[in-house]
């Protein structure tokens, strides 16, 4: 199979101490005030606009960006519109060390690359990866090349259902390319 | 092969090999939606499915409890949607009337031991109270649900939790919880199932295993089991289930990733101040800050019982001049028996007012939020910035928070 990849401007989520956020949790990515909205063209508008000092992200936000956070990202609500807002703005991937289970699986079923990466903190912290650098992330093997800095990565891989699921496109499509997915 | 709770009850919903790890594709035997989240799940339907059937119409629901007023057009307006999908394909609505989803499953007897459950709810898992699977999911996981009766998951690894001593006679299941939120932070149970061993969980009426199996999404946990329960909390779960609790217990030689013993001898209450439910201290330490609100109900601390021991504090006393309580009974049948008990008479006596049953103020609910600068002392599960509005959200016990609305600051119900 082809390689997929992903390449972007990295947005690194960190606090006014520079480092990662962590637990950032879904009423900070796509408020409550919101969840009103059916319509994932309309999402894009409210990403990340309760997380301090991150409102203006929207207005900035270019497709193909790549979000790099915290561990334990979409912390909180089940709600899809964390995803979609992300989806919305054509956001290209999120990395992090982790994330919220629920989150994880909304991610993957709506077809947002989510990858787990354990080196995150140590690189931002060392300045290997900074917001602005060029990405390029190979989705099946792992690998990430920042081409800003000439420094390469990995992140882990996804099972083989989830990467199926993604490259189908979302969950939908996956279940119609496999008709009766899992069935006794 | 010697299993945990959660492998085990996955293992009778898949065909699949069922080890940590690993993706298995599990039988649901309920899907529900809410009024947030439903609306998604309709339009993603009509989209995919058009007029396809959902997959098993007597095990559909919808669950309205987020919006119970439905006091802005815009929620009105997706209520209706759900509705209107709902009596094209058969399914049933819990509607505002009802109450809180994953209680009103378990009061109708819908969610059951060893049975499997998703909605739109992150708090879906607080089912682990009764010994079900329930599992939050977002609007495309519940569309495939609707439609296939299935859906993926990775099988999480358990954590075996034993915890020791007896809390002091004054903490509440709430305490219990907050401080095992305290312990274990958002790392020890990431993206793992947890199952409670020891006295002082297995002594805990249901209301208090729903607290505690309620908080396990702050923990960042999947899903919280306790396989032992008193007499009581067995007959409050067979009274609403009419068969006997039967869960499935891990076996002896289960391979846990983790097993912790917590010492919570002597404890007592305990809450958690902004900007995280695992921000906890000790009630004494940070008695006397003031507060301007108080919030008692929620899927975390809304039933009888719960409601109960804030007017134990309450009765005949008078909440402090400018001090707003709100109360919410988790469900309608929660606040029937609250009717028959007097429970309401004594909130309004002292101040407080009774809502309809629903969330509460979570997600912008029909209890409104904080303004800017407001302290609200609440029984609910999170005090992120901006859960709950603009103001600052500090987690207690039922107790505390009618104790801290009696005085205008935070208070032991001892202190009063």
């Amino acid at each position: 199979m082809k390689e997929k990849i992903i390449k972007g401007r990295a947005w690194i989520l960190t606090d006014e101490q520079g480092h990662l956020i962590e637990d950032i949790d879904t009423d900070q990515i796509y408020h409550n005030a919101h969840l009103h909205i059916t319509d994932i063209a309309q999402m894009g508008q409210y990403a990340l606009g309760n997380l301090k000092g991150y409102e203006y992200f929207p207005s900035k936000a270019t497709q193909g960006d790549i979000l790099i956070a915290g561990r334990n990202f979409g912390a909180g609500s089940s709600r899809q519109q964390a995803v979609d807002c992300f989806l919305s703005l054509k956001i290209g991937a999120i990395i992090a060390p982790s994330f919220s289970p629920i989150y994880w699986r909304n991610a993957i079923n709506s077809g947002l690359a989510v990858l787990r990466c354990s080196q995150l903190t140590d690189l931002v912290s060392k300045r290997g990866l900074e917001t602005g650098d060029i990405l390029e992330v190979k989705v099946q093997s792992g690998e990430v090349l920042n081409i800003t800095k000439n420094i390469d990565f990995s992140v882990e891989p996804m099972s083989p259902v989830q990467l199926a699921i993604y490259l189908a496109g979302n969950l939908f499509a996956y279940g119609r390319e496999k008709p009766g997915s899992g069935q006794k | 092969m010697a299993k945990t709770i959660i492998e085990k009850i996955i293992q009778q919903h898949t065909q699949d090999e069922v080890k940590p790890g690993r993706i298995v594709w599990l039988e649901l035997d309920l899907r529900t939606a809410r009024d947030f989240g439903g609306p998604n799940v309709v339009k993603n339907y009509e989209r995919e499915y058009a007029d396809e059937p959902v997959a098993d119409a007597g095990r559909t629901f919808f669950t309205f409890d987020l919006c119970t007023t439905g006091c802005l057009l815009r929620y009105a307006d997706n209520q209706q949607i759900c509705r209107l999908f709902a009596r094209k394909h058969g399914l049933k609505v819990y509607d505002v009337d009802w109450g809180i989803g994953t209680h009103v499953l378990i009061e109708e007897g819908l969610a059951k031991a060893n049975t499997t459950c998703v909605g739109t709810d992150s708090h879906m898992n607080l089912l682990g109270a009764v010994g079900c699977f329930g599992q939050g999911m977002g609007d495309v996981d519940i569309t495939f649900a609707f439609r296939t009766g299935r859906t993926w998951f990775e099988v999480p690894e358990t954590v075996k939790i034993k915890l020791i001593g007896e809390p002091d006679p004054s903490a509440s299941a709430k305490d219990l919880t907050l401080f095992l939120a305290r312990n274990l932070g958002t790392k020890v149970l990431a993206e793992r199932s947890a199952e409670f061993y020891g006295p002082a969980v297995e002594s805990l009426s249901l209301a208090g295993r729903i607290t505690l199996c309620s908080m396990i999404t702050e923990m960042a946990g999947i899903i919280g089991f306790i396989s032992k329960a008193s007499l009581r909390a067995r007959q409050e779960m067979e009274r609403f289930s009419c068969e006997p609790w039967l869960p499935l217990e891990a076996d002896s030689e289960a391979p846990y990733c983790q097993e912790i013993e917590i010492n919570v001898a002597g404890l007592k209450s305990q809450v958690a101040l902004p900007p995280s439910p695992t921000n906890v201290y000790d009630l004494k330490e940070v008695a006397g800050r003031p507060i301007n609100s108080g919030f008692i109900g929620s899927c975390t601390n809304g039933r009888l019982e719960d409601l109960e021991a804030a007017t134990r504090i309450l009765k005949g006393r008078r909440i402090r001049e400018g001090v707003i309580l709100k109360v919410v009974p988790a469900t309608r049948r929660v606040y029937e028996e609250c009717l028959q008990k007097g429970i309401i008479e004594i909130f309004l006596q002292s101040g407080a007012i009774v809502m309809n049953p629903g969330c509460g103020g979570c997600a912008e609910g029909h209890a409104g939020l904080t303004g800017r600068g407001e302290v609200q002392v609440s029984t609910g599960n999170r005090n992120f910035p901006g859960k709950q509005g603009k103001g600052e959200i500090i987690l207690a016990s039922p107790e505390v928070v009618a104790a801290s609305c009696l005085t205008g600051y935070l208070t032991s119900p001892e202190a009063l």
